[in-house]
């Protein structure tokens, strides 16, 4: 497959990279700081514009593009599968840009909110929001970020690690709350 | 040791379906020594292959087929394929289940005479009382080992009751501890103890929490008298020219159609497929589908109350830690009208993993108010909100005739509108959440608007009369001595209290029932 992708395709394909912020949690679970996302869909401009389409959907204002950029490659899977999913998400990009005058990305972020909010109740508007909410949040890095611990059983639950770690708040009595 | 029946072995008891009514009743009846044949939709999953990962959990336990909703409740706009969380898997939905064990209360059973006639809403009395359930309670119980009786200490609280018993007491209720759960505080009958994993509903990898598929099933096929077929589908149940039902029509793993001859059928596959498979059962001699000359058959359907109250404090909560549904305010299951509504509920510890807590906080929401909730997850309380709903007609399990499923078979479209009652106490619940929460100090208090329903109840209900409801005191059919319905959807009316502990007390009554009216040949 690869050697038949030719000159033309590869342009329109992109790639989207970042840098972890310095002192993120993220850190610690990636091997560099560096991180980059092949696109098979999407040129580096739709790529970059979904999102932060997505960062206006769901704002964490201190979660790192790597973490969005989940969202992204799921967008991109699905758009690889079917055409017509590609074809509804450019055309949402396409729309996100002539509503700003030709580049959405250029516009300051309450201008561009202003665009996404007249955006909602689309198909594509939908279509990210749904992705979305399911990519961005189920995974490590997110986990990490919300300091969501998931995954117990193979480290014995938390019978030991904190399920009554709680100490701002009176403890219980024994007949409301027995001894493990 | 497990046994096989032939296809044309016309002496065994068929039981469809193997969740908490099904597989309790296939493993009593074999205890009694008749031969049972176990039909399962589902494929066999165990504690090893049980993941503590909410999305593949789901796609591995969930019931996914086609169903197709409709009528004013929000699900059928955020989750229109998804009206039940509902289980298709060996043990059924006693894999994903929270564990909560509660009787209903004696006048729960009478909900007509208790609370008179309410405007909209079919209710009636069921045709058995607390007294005729409470020995099969006690039954139940000790068979799930459910703590706070037999002698069974509470399991100690985690983060999330800290918060809600704090608040609890602050606002003055009287009645919170950490439940009556079918979750093991001390190892017992073969199972261990709660580690407290958090991931309750993705199925216990303890084999703590009480599920058919590590206890009722495995002892039913030690009895010798058991055949589990899992991944055979039941398309239809048939009968003879006499009228009674003789055969049950199922697709099974290949797909392939097999036929299982049957001298009693017992329907145990949830409220949304039992009625299904009745309606999907209809024949010259029953045009309207099987046991349904009332009418009744997928009518009055219920799924609890519903609701959730989230809060975010200053400091960590950490509530995913441990077991999921451990906490109990039970204030407000009493039947006090003048709250502004008939019948009561119950608020239980309730949290979701991120991922989940996404999903279902606000479902289609988003925007900063949204990602501010999850940006405060660490710190976040919630609880459940669990009461009556009122049996109302129109709210019902239908055949969808647009939308037929891999077998060919019109799938289950769900009806249904909340009733002024259900909305009155769902305000009244969420008002007295939010009054827990802030006592113990929220910034902030979020509704979460009801779940894909897990209770799905009464839609072949019981009544004295045969003309209002679709089974007996003993679930057995009023139209078909040999068809009884064995699960959720025999409840006359729902009660506050979690359905499980109930639809287990009732099995294992209808399996002595069975089992004697086979001896005297009645059936």
């Amino acid at each position: 497959m690869q050697d038949r992708i030719n000159r033309r395709q590869f342009l329109k394909t992109g790639t989207l990279v970042g840098t972890l912020a310095v002192g993120s949690p993220l850190a610690l679970l990636a091997p560099s700081r560096a991180w980059a996302l092949e696109m098979e869909s999407f040129n580096k401009a739709t790529g970059q514009t979904l999102l932060q389409f997505c960062r206006h959907i769901f704002p964490h204002d201190t979660m790192d593009d790597a973490v969005y950029a989940l969202v992204i490659k799921d967008l991109d899977s699905a758009a690889t599968a079917d055409p017509a999913i590609k074809e509804l998400l450019q055309s949402g990009v396409d729309s996100l840009n002539q509503k700003a005058g030709g580049d959405w990305l250029g516009l300051d972020a309450e201008q561009q909110f202003a665009i996404v909010e007249a955006e909602s109740g689309t198909a594509y508007f939908e279509k990210v929001r749904s992705t979305a909410v399911v990519s961005l949040y189920n995974n490590p890095l997110a986990f990490a970020h919300f300091g969501y611990e998931g995954e117990s059983f193979s480290q014995g639950g938390y019978l030991h690690r904190g399920f009554q770690s709680l100490d701002w708040l009176e403890t219980p009595p024994a007949d409301a709350s027995p001894a493990a | 040791m497990a046994k096989t029946f032939e296809l044309d072995d016309d002496s065994v008891v068929v039981v469809i379906g193997s969740g908490a009514g099904g597989g309790t009743l296939a493993n009593e009846l074999c205890q009694q020594g008749v031969s049972v044949v176990l039909l399962e939709a589902g494929a066999m999953q165990s504690t090893t292959s049980f993941t503590n990962d909410e999305w593949d959990s789901f796609g591995q336990l969930a019931w996914l087929d086609a169903r197709t909703t409709s009528g004013s409740w929000r699900i059928a706009k955020d989750f229109a394929g998804l009206p039940a969380w509902i289980c298709k898997t060996v043990g059924g939905s006693t894999t994903h289940w929270a564990g909560a064990s509660l009787r209903l209360q004696q006048h729960e059973f009478n909900a007509l005479s208790h609370y008179g006639a309410v405007d909209g809403a079919n209710l009636l009395d069921w045709p058995i009382g607390l007294e005729d359930l409470a020995p099969y309670y006690s039954r139940a119980e000790d068979k799930m080992g459910v703590t706070r009786t037999h002698g069974i200490p509470g399991l100690p609280g985690n983060n999330n009751f800290k918060v809600m018993h704090s608040g609890a007491k602050k606002l003055g209720y009287k009645h919170c501890h950490t439940g009556r759960m079918a979750i093991n505080s001390r190892p017992r009958k073969n199972r261990a103890s709660c580690q407290q994993l958090g991931f309750c509903f993705q199925g216990c990898k303890m084999g703590a929490k009480w599920s058919t598929l590590y206890t009722e099933i495995p002892d039913a096929l030690a009895s010798g008298n058991l055949e589990l077929r899992p991944e055979s589908h039941v398309l239809q149940i048939e009968h003879g020219k006499d009228g009674k039902v003789n055969a049950v029509v199922y697709a099974d793993k290949d797909g392939k159609q097999q036929r299982q001859k049957a001298r009693v059928v017992c329907v145990a596959g949830n409220s949304i497929e039992s009625p299904r498979m009745l309606l999907n059962s209809a024949s010259g001699m029953y045009p309207d589908g099987l046991a349904n000359s009332s009418g009744q058959v997928g009518k009055n359907y219920m799924r609890h109350m519903t609701g959730s109250v989230y809060a975010t404090f200053d400091k960590p909560v950490h509530m995913w830690r441990g077991t999921t549904m451990a906490g109990i305010i039970s204030d407000e299951s009493k039947h006090d009208p003048s709250r502004g509504f008939v019948g009561g509920y119950e608020m239980e510890t309730l949290s979701l993993g991120l991922p989940f807590m996404a999903a279902f906080l606000n479902p289609g929401g988003w925007g900063r108010e949204f990602s501010e909730a999850l940006d405060n997850y660490a710190n976040m309380a919630g609880m459940w909100l669990v009461g009556e709903d009122m049996p109302q007609e129109k709210n019902r399990i239908t055949l969808d005739p647009d939308s037929k499923d891999q077998h060919g078979l019109p799938v289950a479209n769900v009806y249904f509108d909340d009733h002024p009652n259900d909305l009155a106490m769902r305000e009244h619940a969420y008002t007295q959440g939010t009054a827990v929460y802030e006592a113990a100090g929220a910034n902030k208090v979020y509704r979460t608007p009801p779940y894909p329903s897990t209770h799905n109840l009464g839609t072949c209900r019981m009544s004295a009369a045969a003309k209002d409801g679709v089974c007996n005191g003993l679930g057995q059919s009023h139209d078909i001595d040999n068809l009884f319905i064995s699960d959720g959807s025999q409840f006359t009316t729902g009660g506050a209290e979690n359905p499980t502990l109930t639809i287990v007390s009732l099995a294992i009554r209808q399996a002595e029932s069975i089992a004697k009216l086979m001896q005297e040949k009645a059936i």
